[in-house]
């Protein structure tokens, strides 16, 4: 879908020069410019740009505290304190920092739940799709690292357990949980490693996320409608249109998050983690942040024996990266050829059910490992692969979906 | 933010000079420059650091001849007990010898007590001659080994690529025996 | 249609929003009215004040405060003098001297809070086994909200911030007494309503004392209100800084919200 329109004449005699021996101003020119996009999206759209700013912001504000901070089990809590107390507009830097990854998640959550109900997984963008679920997971093992640094007790605790889950592999488990540690616990070899590879990541995923819109230029955004794009007439250029937009939507959503930097910037942390680390004494109740819980609810819904062959523990490992695998591979289970819930009347109703089931999982995830929040747990866990590996293909065979329109241009004309 | 000041392709010329795209523009560019600055004032010395920047030196230890060297603002500070003889010298320099013209009275305090940074004006080396048994340059004062540049019994430079004497940071007499550098 | 999207947004906004510790089914200590909450709050400095001569006065026999430091004193409104005095009331190794002995010298404004023990052995050691936790972060430490995510929502709306830390420490300083007839305390701890178990081993720290120099009264609550107050603002020192800043921020980008919307609807006024 890269533009038709020929190659522009730039004014600029510098920008010219450039152009004509690296054609980066054409490609701008091209993908952000006169790019075009279905005229219909709405501003569940726009997420996966703001998502693309907050990465930026994160990342930004990570080089300038990693010029601060001290990777040493000594040094590392007191020294997130004095960044907190001592350096000029250090606690704007590790507030952002830090709710830069709860709002990164955010963002990627609802552009996650975009693209399952509007069905944008689907052929041709399969890869974008999978693409989009390693940037996921990517995300998660830099925020997990990056949860670690501030040598807290959650810190500690929560790097102890997710450390841990390596050891439910049999026979080698435990030689490679003490090579993931460096040592014979968490210890500074970890902290150590931890903030070199949380440096490292974001930088991956910056290369990712460049294949991932790379693919979606390739095939063009999906529409709320699911239809493709026909002719001109369904289509506006990116640029007045979608940049006014996306500025506008972007700045609702960074409202939200200077909202929680400077009036509620521990609301989604945790207060044990400005306890310095202890490893003489596990919390009460750990949790890991907000954004695991889900999948946390998954690993503990697992407290049984597999078939007298997998152990509890074993178990809940492969059950908690099976739920992103089935995630990965959902476009091979999706059997409709709708691409849109807008005009599949029974499959809209589990989409969203599927989110209800979610919200579930992390709530139970964020409780006491008890008799009824595991009952819950275990229910909402095998709701949870119901929905992909049965509901997804089962209700694609037996619905009927609605009529499609014939193009955008025909439902937009239609709604107005 | 994401217009884009020289773009042409607006066919139909709806948000050219348009007072509301300007406006956006330009509360993107402050917004992002506020953004900007706290994290390259971050880089500027936090509180911490301006806190601990004064020091205090003893000299009830220093013999008469003798030089001790203390860190302040993580530099080092040469305090040089001068000898009758050398005081001598650097006082009756005629002024228009020196490349960086300075009295020896302006340049101290107590005349007895000498304190300098001990950093080469040239590239920030530290000069050797606070050891009896270092070479101490051509004018028995300092000499910086990295470029060559000799300094007098004054810290002033006489000879070598550095443009200006050696500094002389503020400190204050506390007591006869004590001084507070910063 | 566009219910069902915002249902489902909806949901998707609950899910980011729970805090992960609101379980714990511990009590809930009560709500108090602190003048630093709130959009527009700041710190009582006379309040401050008089809370670090609780802290110096009664905490600090026992308590740390290691990572404030004698000169982060001058926000409180105290001169510069008037923090060198106090600092110099306590002692500092110095560095080696030219005997290769550390001794002990005046502490200056630069350094931190001098703790009352060497270490946590000698700590555990004084105080049969058990250790004083730090103050400097017991506030943000102890703001586990309301056990309910509703309330601390709520809480959060409101811009309370960690203020739940602070209701605490207020509760924990009020909350001594007779332990009631069928609970059964240990020997050598002591009953307090707010604390987790109910057994603490620190013995009630704060009893009536005589009026401040400025009249306020010496009332146990009155003191509590104070040290309260005092380890909120040494949580967070730049707390004041942070809303000061976060006003400004917040309109600007409320204001950019408008002028956008207005750019937005402009370009898009001839597309159908």
């Amino acid at each position: 879908m890269i533009s038709a329109h020929s190659a522009p004449e730039f004014k600029n005699s510098v920008v010219r020069w450039i152009d004509r021996r690296l054609p980066i101003f054409t490609m701008l020119h091209g993908e952000y410019i006169v790019y075009p996009v279905p005229k219909n999206l709405n501003y569940f759209w726009s997420f996966g740009g703001m998502a693309m700013v907050v990465l930026v912001v994160v990342v930004l504000s990570g080089i300038m505290l990693a010029m601060q901070y001290a990777a040493n089990t000594d040094l590392a809590f007191d020294g997130v304190e004095r960044i907190m107390r001592d350096l000029n507009y250090g606690w704007l830097l590790r507030y952002v920092h830090m709710n830069g990854a709860s709002m990164f998640f955010i963002a990627v959550y609802i552009h996650i739940f975009r693209a399952l109900y509007y069905g944008s997984y689907k052929n041709p963008r399969e890869l974008i799709w999978i693409l989009g679920v390693v940037i996921l997971v990517l995300m998660m093992a830099t925020a997990f690292m990056g949860y670690v640094l501030p040598w807290g007790q959650m810190s500690y605790w929560g790097a102890t357990v997710i450390t841990n889950l390596f050891s439910a592999l049999p026979v080698i488990g435990e030689p490679i949980v003490t090579w993931l540690w460096g040592g014979f616990s968490v210890d500074n070899p970890t902290l150590n490693r931890f903030f070199a590879l949380h440096y490292l990541m974001p930088f991956v995923i910056f290369a990712v996320v460049l294949l991932h819109v790379a693919a979606m230029h390739q095939s063009g955004s999906n529409n709320p409608t699911g239809v493709e794009v026909k002719s001109q007439e369904d289509t506006i250029t990116f640029h007045p249109y979608m940049t006014a937009k996306d500025s506008f939507g972007l700045m609702v959503f960074l409202f939200v998050f200077a909202f929680f930097v400077f009036i509620a910037p521990n609301y989604m942390g945790h207060p044990d983690n400005y306890i310095p680390a202890n490893p003489l004494s596990t919390p009460a109740h750990i949790v890991p942040e907000w954004y695991f819980l889900p999948f946390y609810a998954i690993l503990r819904a697992v407290d049984f024996q597999f078939l007298w062959l997998v152990p509890a523990k074993l178990g809940g490992v492969l059950l908690m990266f099976s739920s992103l695998l089935v995630l990965a591979m959902l476009p091979w289970f999706d059997t409709s050829k709708v691409r849109s819930c807008r005009y599949r009347p029974i499959y809209r109703w589990f989409v969203l059910l599927f989110v209800v089931d979610v919200v579930i999982l992390g709530y139970v995830g964020g409780k006491p490992a008890e008799e009824a929040y595991i009952v819950i747990a275990k229910l909402a866990t095998l709701y949870y692969f119901t929905h992909f590996l049965m509901i997804t293909p089962l209700v694609g065979w037996i619905e009927q979906p609605r009529k499609l329109p014939n193009s955008i241009s025909e439902s937009v004309l239609k709604s107005v | 933010m994401d217009d884009n000041a020289n773009h042409d392709g607006n066919d139909d010329g709806v948000i050219r000079r348009d007072f509301l795209a300007y406006t956006a523009v330009g509360m993107g560019a402050i917004g992002v420059g506020s953004f900007l600055w706290p994290m390259v004032d971050s880089m500027n010395p936090a509180r911490d650091v301006l806190a601990l920047a004064s020091t205090e030196i003893d000299l009830s230890a220093v013999a008469e001849g003798q030089s001790i060297t203390v860190k302040w603002r993580g530099k080092p500070v040469f305090v040089r007990h001068r000898t009758a003889e050398e005081i001598a010298v650097a006082e009756s320099v005629d002024l228009g010898d020196l490349p960086d013209p300075e009295a020896d009275s302006t340049r101290v305090q107590n005349a007895q007590w000498l304190v300098l940074v001990g950093i080469c004006t040239h590239l920030g080396c530290v000069p050797i001659g606070q050891k009896d048994a270092d070479a101490k340059g051509d004018y028995d004062g300092w000499f910086c080994p990295c470029h060559g540049s000799h300094y007098d019994t004054s810290g002033r430079i006489r000879r070598g690529p550095a443009p200006r004497n050696l500094e002389v940071p503020p400190y204050q007499f506390v007591s006869d025996t004590l001084i507070k550098v910063g | 249609m566009n219910k069902l999207l915002s249902l489902a947004a909806a949901a998707a906004l609950t899910l980011t929003s729970f805090t992960a510790y609101a379980a714990g089914g511990a009590l809930v200590p009560p709500e108090m009215p602190w003048p630093s909450v709130g959009y527009f709050g700041a710190f009582d400095k006379a309040s401050l004040q008089r809370g670090l001569k609780v802290y110096t006065e009664v905490c600090s026999g026992c308590h740390s405060l290691r990572l404030l430091s004698y000169r982060d004193l001058g926000d409180l409104g105290y001169s510069n003098a008037e923090v060198k005095a106090y600092a110099a009331e306590y002692e500092v190794l110095s560095e080696p001297n030219k005997d290769g002995d550390r001794v002990l010298i005046q502490a200056s404004s630069a350094d931190k809070f001098v703790s009352p023990y060497a270490n946590e052995q000698e700590a555990r050691a004084l105080n049969s086994g058990a250790l004083p936790p730090d103050l400097s972060l017991i506030v943000k430490a102890r703001n586990r909200g309301k056990g309910n995510f509703f309330a601390n929502f709520y809480d959060m709306l409101r811009g309370r911030g960690y203020a739940s830390g602070a209701d605490y420490v207020y509760a924990l300083m009020t909350g001594y007494g007779d332990p009631p007839a069928d609970v059964e305390i240990a020997e050598g701890m002591h009953y307090n309503k707010w604390f987790v178990g109910n057994a603490i081993a620190m013995a009630q720290p704060i009893y009536k004392a005589d009026p401040a120099a400025d009249g306020t009264p010496g009332t146990i609550e009155q003191q509590a209100k104070d040290i309260a107050s005092f380890l909120m603002w040494a949580s967070e020192p730049r707390f004041e800084e942070r809303r000061a800043m976060g006003t400004k921020v917040l309109l600007f980008i409320a204001l950019f919200i408008i002028v956008l919307y207005m750019l937005k609807r402009r370009v898009w006024r001839d597309v159908h």
